[in-house]
């Protein structure tokens, strides 16, 4: 009896305290979407500095030029708004020595870019400072030096590390894009490997396009790419090294390698072989060249890619009568299938994050891009269109990018392929601009790192 | 034989016990339900159809006309016009003036009156939009008299949960926020990164000291998507001040704490 007066005294002594000490709380758990509003100064140059770099790259104001690439890279994203310049009430010289925080929170800006640029034995110098404008402080302040040509990748590094600081991600900005450049009627395709920067510019052919040559995949350690191309008229897995252009078929198999995509560490090729109808997965050590079977069904088995971990490896098989996706150990075993929605499910991509598997779905005649947990669940179609496949993650997991082709009319004319690009949350979709018709994109790891 | 009756002795008891607790709802009388209201949806158009609006308009005069005359009959005049009737004798003089004051009761409180009745018409007649700002008045001088009064205040906090605030104080505060924070979109949806923020306020709602409660975590590393969260809700913060917090209870919410999750959002 005492013991239970003494737990009683206890058990009310122990909840006064808690009615006395306790603070009001407020769970915030909504948020706007918004795009961050953010004024980006341009770089300041003095006039000595933008006379060398002028005879040099003809280029007039390299400061205004750098800050072009850095506000199209964060606008590009959706989470970025780049106030316009007309608004600005401090000059940029100034701005980069102590900002007036009054007066860039008047225009609405919550974060701040300023910089400045200067050219020392025929380097240039590129510092740049970012600003919480509502805290009144400075964040992150950086400065590279580097040949005045790659300017462009300091307004991509520069780009990178502002997104890392404000959203908490890495970028992917100082990235290129390896896509299969198209030119000629559709019956009469000319198609080249070409790659250029992730925005665009910078455009280098990398085959003359003498053969035919699909789904070229970056290393995601090292400039080294794989792609299919046509080899005695048979389709065979290719390596190149993009640095020293030299080129070589991967395996000697009887009959036809496609599909293929490097494994994480860059150290295997994964791919499909297919003899007498029936197609599985193998992958190849690049060092030793020993050859691996994964998978041994009697359905068609393609389109593998490893998670970022290269435990699993997600693939596209019909062995379920129609073509779904399934996910297996980097063994070949334990293999489940995780797509069960209608429609076909092929070309599954493993994001960077290890969180999502992208995939292209038919259904009813319409093509659709989009993604799912790992486990099969939470699929969510990002977009949709009379043709479109080969999703290809950005580097940070956030971005895919992706071809579409349109429809050819009566006359067989009006056909085109183009690079698009869509986020995570569905909304943000974008054409990305190419010297000409592209297909099969694959994004870069991260340039510096 | 004993066991038969012990038998039926407890399974009686149970129907009986069963019984008492079923049956009585037997006793309870039908809930008497209010007679339905009818209502009849009209569409609403910019003028009005009302064919006995201008007879409506006469009987709001005749009443008015009728107040007015209540005003002029008001009673404190009579008590002034008894001085100057009454001539009385020195001592007798004093005598009356204090029978008057006695008949006076709360003399003050009855010119108030008075007072009240009078300007309330005056403006009525007058500037119908001034009758938003009279309310208020009202609802002012109730808060002084009630400021007056120390035990009237008690009792009003104690009526107050003095460990929240109200839905539509917490609803106000909230949808405030949610208007100024950026959540910042490449954070990962599966992690815990709950931000909670302990803010000074000043009785207007501007922030007088914010202060992260986890603030070692921003520091350390790989907590980068923890920092990131904390600096975009002290933004809100910023952003959004002087909070709207209630106008009164200063005491009551003076420190608050702020909880900012994102991975509702972030999971879309």
């Amino acid at each position: 009896m005492k013991k239970k007066i003494q737990l009683l005294i206890i058990f009310i002594f122990t909840l006064v305290p808690f009615k006395a000490i306790s603070l009001i709380e407020v769970d915030i758990t909504r948020g706007n979407l918004n795009p961050l509003p953010i004024a980006i100064s341009p770089l300041h140059i003095d006039e000595d500095s933008e006379k060398i770099f002028f005879e040099e790259t003809k280029i007039e104001n390299l400061g205004i030029e750098i800050t072009r690439v850095v506000e199209n890279n964060l606008k590009t994203t959706g989470l970025f708004n780049p106030l316009s310049k007309d608004a600005f009430l401090q000059k940029p010289d100034i701005a980069h020595l102590k900002p007036r925080f009054e007066d860039w929170a008047l225009i609405k800006a919550q974060a701040l870019i300023t910089g400045k640029v200067t050219i020392t034995e025929k380097k240039i110098r590129v510092e740049f400072r970012l600003w919480d404008v509502l805290a009144g402080k400075e964040i992150l302040a950086l400065a590279f030096t580097t040949v005045p040509n790659n300017w462009r990748r300091v307004g991509h590094i520069i780009s990178d590390k502002v997104y890392e600081r404000l959203t908490g991600e890495k970028g992917y900005f100082d990235t290129r894009i390896i896509y299969v450049a198209e030119e000629g009627p559709k019956v009469k395709r000319i198609k080249k490997l070409a790659i250029m920067d992730q925005d665009g510019f910078n455009t280098k052919y990398l085959t003359l396009g003498n053969e035919l040559v699909l789904t070229p995949r970056f290393n995601p350690t090292n400039q080294m790419v794989t792609y299919l191309s046509y080899f005695r008229n048979l389709p065979r897995v290719y390596l190149l090294d993009i640095e020293t252009g030299i080129q070589e078929v991967v395996g000697d198999f009887p009959g036809m390698t496609f599909a293929p995509r490097f494994s994480p560490d860059g150290k295997k090729i994964i791919m499909s072989f297919a003899s007498d109808g029936n197609s599985d997965i193998y992958t190849m050590d690049l060092e030793t060249r020993v050859v691996e079977r994964i998978t041994n069904h009697p359905s068609i088995d393609t389109s593998p890619s490893y998670s970022p971990d290269g435990k699993y490896i997600c693939f596209n098989s019909d062995r379920s009568r129609y073509q779904q996706i399934y996910v297996m150990k980097s063994d070949g075993s334990d293999v489940k299938r995780i797509s069960f929605g209608k429609g076909l499910y092929g070309t599954p991509v493993w994001s960077p994050r290890g969180d999502l598997i992208a995939f292209t779905k038919l259904h009813k005649g319409k093509f659709y891009i989009g993604v799912m947990r790992t486990d099969g669940s939470g699929e969510r179609l990002l977009t949709e269109n009379f043709y479109q496949e080969a999703p290809s993650w950005s580097p940070n997991g956030r971005v895919l990018i992706f071809y579409r082709e349109t429809k050819t009319d009566e006359k067989g004319e009006g056909f085109s392929a183009k690079l698009w690009s869509i986020d995570l949350t569905g909304y943000n979709e974008r054409l990305v601009i190419t010297k000409t018709d592209a297909s099969d994109p694959s994004w870069s790891s991260l340039l510096s790192k | 034989m004993n066991k038969e009756i012990f038998f039926s002795f407890s399974f009686h008891l149970i129907i009986i016990f069963g019984a008492t607790l079923t049956l009585p709802f037997l006793l309870k009388k039908p809930i008497d339900l209010p007679p339905i209201i009818s209502v009849e949806l009209i569409q609403i158009t910019e003028k009005t159809n009302i064919p006995f609006a201008p007879k409506a308009k006469k009987i709001i005069e005749k009443v008015k006309e009728k107040e007015k005359l209540v005003s002029e009959q008001a009673p404190p005049k009579k008590v002034k016009k008894e001085k100057p009737d009454s001539i009385p004798l020195p001592d007798e003089k004093i005598e009356v003036v204090k029978k008057i004051e006695e008949k006076k009761q709360n003399p003050e409180k009855v010119e108030d009156k008075i007072k009240q009745v009078s300007e309330f018409e005056k403006k009525e007649m007058f500037d119908l939009n001034q009758i938003a700002a009279l309310i208020d008045k009202s609802k002012e001088e109730v808060a002084k008299t009630k400021k007056k009064s120390n035990k009237i205040t008690q009792s009003q906090d104690d009526s107050v949960d003095m460990l929240s605030l109200t839905l539509s104080e917490e609803d106000a505060l909230k949808a405030q926020i949610f208007g100024c924070w950026s959540i910042p979109l490449g954070l990962p949806y599966n992690e815990n990164l709950l931000v909670r923020i302990k803010l000074k306020l000043k009785p207007d709602g501007t922030v007088i000291k914010s202060e992260i409660l986890d603030h070692v975590r921003m520091n350390k590393p790989g907590q980068g998507f923890y920092k990131v969260l904390a600096e975009s809700a002290l933004r809100a913060i910023q952003l959004c001040q002087p909070l709207r917090v209630p106008s009164t209870g200063y005491e009551r919410w003076k420190n608050l704490q702020l909880n900012f999750d994102a991975r509702e959002m972030l999971q879309g």
